[in-house]
């Protein structure tokens, strides 16, 4: 509400509220347009996706998903998923941990890479990948030498998939955790604990919620990443073809069933992704409302 | 437990917060550490909880060197400014923290915490409130809860980092009261922070006054307000006035006048005159006194305060009169402060 400073200098504005000053219809149509727009390129393309998915019926619909290079293609995903999401809570707890509470050189350069993924296009982050470990790349031939293949293989998906999912987690603690501040640890110590119990106990449970919500946004994007993968998985179908790349294989062979089909269930991921989060902001919103939004 | 404070000196990043600090804490002793923001007094509880390591110097429980230790080895219980209870356990799990963390034979189980941490309720006046979590208590309460968790670990030594800071006027006599009591009762020895006068002389048995980084005096409530050892001091406890006199023949001088205050020991030259607004004497005719005319005068509470300038040079400097006292009205006033004190001039 207008201060009464500001109230006295304009006596008009007294008996109506100064934030909305819009007539109806200007509201209606403001309205209108923020809904028009969400259901032309938001709740239309997905309803498309299910539509086409199921177009030839279920039966179709289930017989392309039990697709031998389908099921690889998901088993993948899942893989990838399970060895990146564990690694980036690791990462973002230990940096979240190291900024938020204690002062050392070059912290402000750690916050800045750790934003790096975010400013980056996710393809040059899968050709950084081509340059350290391809075979003409920096590393390429001591791998080669000793057996290890890291490009067009599952190690190289993980690594591509932990490059551009790392910030979640980490953007996610960083600024609940420098809000919280140092002083629940330094009780917990003062009790006697030691730094493990410190952490389990009192520093953990503070930010869970948070975590939760990072891991949440981690999983989706590291399931769905496609950009980065894409130049470093060497697209060989029903060994390193993850669902979003399996979908564009379909998709180009005019396989719009199968294609649609996969992709449903990447969608399936993104719905279930969003109404958990939506459960988390509402009832953990103030613990998470310290968090910058993506 | 006994804590001495040897030469102690903190800096952090280059930048001195302590110069070369020494203070011996008896045991059972209630003492306040008391100054204004800047003044070190936080720093010097953080350093003795072992929160912070000295640059140099060493601090001694009992015998024991504890610079080296550990806050956990040292055995302190904290109350912290805001009393950092974990926000997800209940009262009692706060409270009994710090025995869940022990580790093998020194860890009770489970059921004698409990029964510990409904006694220490007890202590503290909140028996009941177990199974509630800290954002259901008002702040005096959370206050409380947060003692009986530093008293649940039977530390050496009890810090308090402005305990009462964050609690409103009314609820902050109470738990003054009723800390002494608590202290009375459990005998720790005890530490605390306050930047609040009143509170540190009403409550300690000594209070250590600190001033950018160094403590200035440290004695009873009454040596501190009745003997204040440097200006520093006088202005900070309680009231004072300041008037720039002249030492002479162990005579004190204001302009060309003695104002009737001997002075032998004081070296000769200028000096500053320091003394309580209400510590004087009126007097009626002026041989060898300090006159002035009254310049402003305001009632507060029972008595009433006057400014008087004094001299040519129209120092203004303030006194306490009675109400009904005549000279409240007049226009001259003469009178002699009844404690005084002189420092060199700045």
């Amino acid at each position: 509400m207008a201060d009464p400073e500001i109230k006295s200098y304009e006596p008009h504005h007294e008996s109506q509220s100064a934030a909305v000053t819009e007539s109806l219809p200007v509201r209606l149509l403001l309205m209108a347009v923020a809904f028009a727009f969400l259901v032309i390129f938001v709740l239309l393309p997905l309803i498309i996706v299910f539509h086409e998915a199921l177009a030839k019926g279920l039966g179709a619909y289930t017989e392309s998903l039990s697709n031998p290079d389908t099921r690889s293609a998901i088993r993948l995903t899942l893989l990838v998923a399970a060895i990146a999401v564990p690694l980036n809570v690791v990462f973002g707890i230990s940096a979240a941990w190291a900024i938020a509470k204690f002062e050392f050189k070059g912290k402000a350069f750690l916050t800045t890479l750790i934003d790096l993924p975010f400013s980056v296009s996710p393809v040059i982050s899968g050709l950084v990948y081509v340059l350290l470990f391809g075979a003409q790349g920096l590393l390429g031939e001591w791998l080669k030498a000793h057996g290890i293949q890291i490009l067009f293989a599952v190690p190289g998906i993980v690594l591509a998939t932990v490059f551009v999912t790392f910030p979640f987690v980490a953007r996610e603690l960083i600024p609940l955790m420098q809000e919280q501040g140092n002083g629940d640890e330094e009780a917990a110590l003062s009790l006697g604990a030691n730094g493990w119990q410190t952490f389990w106990y009192v520093t953990l449970p503070n930010v869970k919620w948070g975590l939760l919500y990072g891991v949440l946004l981690c999983n989706a994007r590291s399931m769905g990443e496609f950009g980065a993968v894409s130049v470093v998985s060497g697209h060989i179908r029903g060994l390193t073809n993850t669902m979003p790349l399996h979908v564009e294989i379909l998709y180009n062979e005019y396989n719009a069933v199968g294609a649609f089909a996969v992709a449903s269930l990447l969608a399936g991921l993104a719905l279930v992704t969003l109404v958990l989060k939506t459960l988390l902001e509402m009832r953990y919103g103030a613990e998470i409302a310290a968090t910058r939004g993506h | 437990m006994e804590v001495r404070v040897a030469n102690v000196r903190k800096e952090f990043e280059r930048f001195p917060a302590l110069h070369d600090v020494s203070l011996d804490i008896k045991s059972g002793e209630l003492i306040a550490l008391l100054g204004p923001s800047g003044s070190g007094k936080t720093t010097l509880l953080r350093l003795i909880a072992g929160l912070e390591r000295p640059t140099r110097g060493k601090i001694f429980f009992g015998d024991d060197d504890a610079s080296q230790k550990s806050i956990q080895e040292r055995n302190v219980g904290f109350v912290f400014q805001h009393y950092a209870l974990f926000r997800h356990m209940t009262v009692a799990d706060n409270i009994g923290f710090g025995l869940k963390v022990r580790h093998g034979p020194s860890r009770p189980p489970a059921a004698e915490i409990r029964r510990r941490a409904s006694e220490l309720l007890d202590l503290v006046q909140l028996s009941g409130l177990e199974k509630r979590y800290p954002a259901q208590l008002s702040g005096g309460q959370r206050q409380r809860v947060a003692l009986a968790r530093a008293m649940a670990i039977e530390p050496k030594v009890l810090l308090l980092d402005e305990p009462f800071g964050a609690l409103d006027a009314q609820v902050r006599r109470e738990l003054r009261r009723w800390l002494r009591e608590i202290h009375d009762r459990t005998g720790h020895t005890t530490v605390f922070v306050t930047h609040d006068q009143e509170e540190a002389l009403e409550l300690a048995d000594r209070v250590v006054v600190m001033s950018q980084g160094r403590i200035e005096q440290v004695g009873s409530a009454d040596e501190i307000y009745d003997t204040p050892n440097s200006p520093f001091v006088y202005s900070f406890i309680g009231e004072s006035s300041t008037l720039p006199v002249k030492v002479e023949d162990g005579q004190v001088w204001i302009a060309d006048r003695p104002i009737g205050l001997s002075a032998p020991h004081a070296p000769s030259g200028d000096a500053v005159l320091y003394f309580r607004p209400h510590d004087v004497e009126l007097l009626d005719g002026c041989s060898g006194c300090i006159a002035g005319t009254v310049a402003a005068s305001r009632r507060v509470a029972g008595t009433r305060r006057v400014e008087l300038e004094i001299g040519g040079e129209r120092q203004r400097v303030e006194i306490e009169l009675p109400v009904d006292h005549p000279a409240a009205q007049k226009s001259r006033v003469a009178f002699r402060p009844r404690r005084w004190k002189l420092f060199p001039a700045a």
